[in-house]
């Protein structure tokens, strides 16, 4: 039995084989219909992400399963002070196939540690958000047809976003890629994923700048600016509007750079880029479906 | 000059570093072994000027020493049996320290659940960091003596 942690746990060659399903899914979705026909995924959120978890519940039902669950700790026996590991032993004799997400980093290994069921994290603390990466890995390769040998500026809160700690991470497992770092100096990429690139001789470069970089992309990941991560409120209005992606920045882009998105969205992209066919983070969404369907057969070896 | 008896089995742990023994003696959970335990600060030492000792009368299957190479390479482990030196142990990094150290991240599962056990890996060999086996926290030799 196998459960997702990290987006590492996979190797390159089961993620090109989950890639390859998730894209036959995506071309046939009759085909997989009735594929999970009888399972249940259980979705256990300990704090609200309405997002990851309509797009779980998705899956499964798209995959012909059933969903049970809890969306917030308060209504599940957590708020009786009953441990994670008690609470997996008792949700493997009700569903086949577990989504946890936890306020707090590891509670899902913990789970696998003691489930007897496959456990996937659905985003722990400010740890890991494997489906987020696997999501994004997905839509570039849909997309642009493949995972190696392009440039990628990620833009924004590079200090605290753990989407973008996991994409580097992931993306330096392939060829030929380039890292562009575009960031306010507060918020700068930390220093263990510099160090690990330098020590890997993967080529990267960190600007300030979103204009003067945008037009090297083949790639650009955005991320919110969050307020609260500033020192003071001169600085985070001097900076902010740096990082706002609009129609005049994404003139000086390549005619084929996508522009990728966790979401939620705020203000970091002009509402007036949504029209512009290199915006792609609604379709990511959809691809956050798809690879969590393949992701639900893989782990329950209905591939 | 103060002098501590032979012990028949258990360690001598020569060369630590000065004022660190009661640090160790925490560290190897000593205070719940129900043994003889000699703590000797400051005692001379031609190498540093002064060190200090641990000597442990305790059967020397029931002490797991593994978590001195993360505190220290440079402790010396006499391994006693009979009264004799049976056998001088290398350090070297354990690959995995558990319940000596806590995960300090507020936002480990380890922060809530009481029951869990404070296991770290050993992440980077070269630069001695070890990261909490759940959250990824990083703990490095340095940091031991300020928790």
């Amino acid at each position: 039995m196998r459960h997702l942690m990290s987006p590492l746990d996979f190797t390159t060659d089961e993620l090109t084989q989950l890639f390859d399903l998730a894209a036959d899914i995506e071309k046939n979705p009759q085909k997989y219909a009735h594929k999970c026909d009888g399972k249940k995924l259980a979705t256990c959120f300990y704090e609200p992400s309405t997002r990851t978890r309509l797009s779980f519940e998705s899956a499964m039902i798209n995959l012909g399963g059933q969903v049970i669950g809890f969306s917030d700790a308060g209504s599940s026996s957590a708020s009786k002070g009953e441990s994670v590991s008690d609470t997996i032993r008792v949700i493997s004799c009700f569903a086949d196939i577990c989504a946890m997400r936890h306020p707090k980093e590891g509670a899902p290994m913990v789970a696998a540690a003691h489930s007897r069921i496959p456990v996937i994290n659905a985003g722990d603390g400010g740890h890991q958000h494997p489906t987020q990466t696997l999501t994004d890995l997905l839509t570039i390769r849909s997309l642009k047809g493949r995972l190696d040998h392009f440039t990628i500026g990620l833009c924004g809160d590079l200090k605290f976003g753990r989407t973008v700690h996991s994409l580097i991470r992931a993306l330096v497992r392939y060829e030929d890629i380039h890292f562009v770092f575009i960031s306010p100096e507060e918020l700068r990429v930390p220093d263990y994923i510099t160090d690990m690139l330098k020590e890997m001789g993967i080529s990267y470069e960190e600007n300030t700048s979103l204009e003067d970089t945008i037009a090297d992309l083949d790639l650009l990941y955005m991320t919110r600016v969050q307020k609260e991560r500033f020192f003071n409120e001169e600085d985070y209005v001097r900076l902010k509007d740096f990082y706002i992606l609009n129609k005049q920045k994404m003139e000086l882009a390549k005619p084929d750079m996508l522009v990728l998105h966790p979401l939620p969205r705020v203000n970091e992209i002009s509402v007036e880029v949504d029209d512009d066919p290199r915006a792609v983070y609604f379709k990511q969404v959809q691809y956050g479906v798809y690879v969590r369907m393949a992701l639900i057969l893989t782990l329950l070896d209905l591939a | 000059m103060l002098n501590v008896g032979k012990i028949e089995e258990g360690f001598v742990l020569d060369h630590i570093e000065a004022g660190k023994s009661l640090t160790i003696y925490h560290l190897l959970q000593l205070d719940k072994l129900d043994c003889t335990v000699a703590i000797i600060k400051n005692a001379r030492s031609n190498k540093k000027g002064k060190k200090d000792i641990l000597k442990v009368e305790c059967d020397i299957n029931t002490l797991n020493i593994d978590v001195l190479g993360f505190i220290d390479h440079n402790i010396t482990v006499n391994v006693i049996k009979d009264g004799k030196i049976v056998e001088k142990r290398d350090l070297s990094l354990p690959k995995e320290i558990k319940n000596v150290i806590k995960c300090r991240n507020p936002r480990c599962i380890t922060s809530i659940e009481q029951e869990l056990p404070h296991i770290f890996v050993l992440a980077d060999e070269k630069k001695e960091i070890y990261r909490c086996k759940y959250c990824e926290e990083k703990c490095r030799k340095r940091d031991l003596f300020y928790q």
